[in-house]
């Protein structure tokens, strides 16, 4: 049999299309057994389920304290960028009033929207982030740490424009030269990479807390297992009045705010 | 390649055509390695405004892809014959749009080697998935038809049968591709100026006026460049489907402005003040979103009277108006207005710079480069007949 160019690529090209074609079928079948398997294997295991919550009171009462930002952009290897536009953070401060747009009136705003909230990625129970990446480099562990493959990031900002809380950074330049003293402990990053807030999933695997808990001395970041009912997280939530960001948009957070 | 040699042929004026949109390629390219070389710092994108210029060529481009069902439609379930030959560039421009909607995507990519990555590693929760999916079908089959067609017409003979159902499938799948870019941005939590039912109509109503306005366009030069005329009629009848369909996306905005300020819920306002009023000092897309107000309402009302309609000088002064205002409004207002004021209330300034425009620029000249020679090799089709 003889086989003229054009055959040779149109053979080729349908190659190609079936391989592609199985692969978005394999996908989606997985998709559907992973969905499966989550929900048999749900009941049996008593899973840890990371969260925090944070003691407004306590923190604002050290004047323009930033020890927990320092503790956790120097751990995690976070550059500093003057230009705003290109900003990276893990962990900053925002007033209140635009964290809590809602939570106000008139007379509350007068007292509560300037002063300082704490923000970090929520660690979401069902977090939109993940959802959306097209390349599955983000995704919630079984923990609740909502985590990203720095490796794997194609960098769509996919997710930034999905995370209704502002907590993800793009990498718009190389980060390296903007790092004063690398932690050789944590990987740096490469310019056109998402990151944000891991819940210092590289210490809770050394039995740790997060770096910003531990910077606190005023104690005002409590991280715990929310699963266990005698956890010292649970034990706050229990007897404080707490608020997690925007609760409406179904996400689940797991950083509590006390008021 | 197929029938390519026929764009090897032409005159001076055509070639000084093709060489100028070359250099604008060449430029785009060289800023692009610029931004390869220095990452996306080198475009006005930041933080708050991650997504600008690119995105939004993507979707407008998205429109103008799917807008091709508006001549394949009425030819092929209608059996409307005026769109005969229109059908064949409707296709050929679709295929040229979606390859731009992926240089697109492509240049907005922090890390462009891993985009094996979306295929290695499918996500099929991902709207993008489902994005990949429309679109690359979609270029097969529009590629697929338009040369079969061609093929068919060049040796004279009817078009081989299987064809037929790849067409029929192809007009749901062209309402598929921008429903989907849609869902891109309307069911992220939010991101309320994106949060809203009516933005997968809107965005088809919007593709609907411009594509077949560029249609117009593109038809009108075709018969001024190189004697080609797609017929009186079916000009007049793409400019009845783009009064429509204008008709219909700006009914479908003031719905959405009415939602907006009846209702005075802050987040849902706050867009449309952003982009229309300006917010927190910030008025810089106020002028363009008002200049594509005023454009849309001048082309409804050339539009939407006959004598005036039918006038190709004021058709084409219509046509150009609907092309602009949507392109401002869905290739500008639409990402930045969404993007601002983020989620934590902040303006944040988006222009973009001129490495950034280059590059579009230069995405828009490949784009042009490819309806040239797209159209040289079918009107010589044509002529040879």
């Amino acid at each position: 049999m003889k086989i003229t160019r054009k055959d040779f690529l149109r053979i080729s090209g349908l190659g190609l299309l079936a391989v592609a074609g199985r692969k978005a079928v394999r996908a989606v079948a997985e998709r559907t057994s992973e969905r499966a398997s989550e929900q048999t294997s749900a009941p049996f295991a008593k899973q840890v389920r990371w969260g925090m919550a944070i003691d407004l009171q306590k923190c604002r009462q050290k004047d323009g304290c930033d020890r927990c930002i320092k503790a956790c952009h120097s751990t995690h290897n976070v550059p500093q960028f003057s230009d705003r536009a290109h900003e990276v953070k893990w962990i900053w401060k925002e007033p209140f009033k635009n964290v809590f747009p809602a939570a106000q009136t008139g007379y509350t705003r007068e007292f509560f929207g300037n002063l300082p909230v704490l923000l970090v990625c929520n660690h979401c129970d069902d977090p939109p982030c993940q959802d959306v990446c097209p390349v599955k480099a983000t995704w919630k562990r079984e923990d609740g740490v909502v985590t990203i493959d720095f490796h794997r990031c194609i960098g769509c900002r996919y997710c930034m424009a999905a995370c209704p809380y502002g907590a993800r950074s793009f990498n718009w330049l190389d980060p390296r030269p903007a790092i004063a003293t690398v932690n050789l402990d944590f990987p740096t990053r490469t310019k056109g990479v998402v990151e944000k807030c891991n819940f210092c999933e590289e210490r809770l695997a050394k039995g740790l807390g997060p770096a910003c808990a531990e910077s606190c001395e005023e104690k005002a970041i409590v991280f715990g297992d929310l699963e266990k009912p005698d956890s010292e997280v649970r034990r706050l939530l229990r007897s404080r009045f707490a608020v997690q960001r925007q609760p409406e948009l179904g996400t689940g957070p797991a950083v509590y705010y006390i008021v | 390649m197929f029938m390519f040699e026929k764009a090897l042929t032409g005159g001076r004026k055509y070639w000084l055509w093709i060489t100028s949109l070359f250099l604008l390629v060449l430029a785009g390219s060289l800023c692009y390695v610029l931004q390869l070389t220095h990452g996306l710092a080198v475009t006005g994108l930041s933080r708050d405004v991650s997504w600008g210029l690119y995105i939004a060529q993507f979707t407008f481009f998205v429109g103008v892809a799917a807008s091709a069902v508006m001549v394949v439609l009425p030819y092929y379930l209608h059996d409307y014959q005026q769109f005969g030959r229109i059908t064949i560039l409707g296709e050929l421009l679709a295929v040229t749009a979606v390859t731009m909607c992926i240089l697109f995507i492509f240049v907005d990519l922090g890390q462009p080697t891993r985009i094996v990555n979306i295929v290695l590693h499918p996500q099929p929760k991902s709207v993008m998935f489902w994005d990949m999916i429309a679109l690359g079908g979609y270029l097969l089959m529009n590629a697929a038809i338009a040369v079969v067609t061609l093929t068919a017409q060049r040796e004279q003979v009817p078009a081989p049968g299987w064809i037929k159902p790849v067409i029929i499938l192809s007009i749901p799948w062209a309402i598929g591709i921008h429903t989907v870019t849609a869902f891109l941005y309307s069911g992220l939590p939010g991101r309320s100026y994106w949060l809203t039912a009516i933005l997968a109509p809107r965005f088809l109503a919007s593709a609907f006026a411009s594509g077949p306005a560029l249609l117009i366009l593109l038809c009108l030069a075709l018969r001024k460049l190189s004697g080609f005329d797609a017929g009186r009629e079916a000009i007049q009848k793409l400019a009845v489907i783009v009064t429509y369909a204008l008709a219909i996306n700006m009914f479908l905005i003031l719905a959405e402005v009415f939602t907006a300020f009846y209702s005075e819920i802050p987040a849902h306002e706050e867009h449309f003040e952003y982009l229309f009023i300006g917010l927190n000092g910030d008025r810089h897309l106020v002028l363009w979103m008002w200049l594509s107000t005023l454009l849309s309402g001048v082309a409804l009302a050339l539009l939407l009277v006959p004598k005036w309609r039918n006038n190709i000088r004021l058709l084409v002064v219509a046509c150009v108006c609907v092309f602009v205002s949507i392109w401002l409004d869905k290739g500008l207002g639409l990402i930045v207005g969404g993007m601002a004021p983020s989620p934590l209330g902040a303006v944040t300034r988006y222009v973009p710079t001129l490495p950034e425009s280059a590059i579009v620029l230069g995405i828009w000249a490949s784009g042009a480069l490819m309806i040239t020679v797209f159209y040289k090799i079918t009107l010589s089709v044509w002529e040879d007949n």
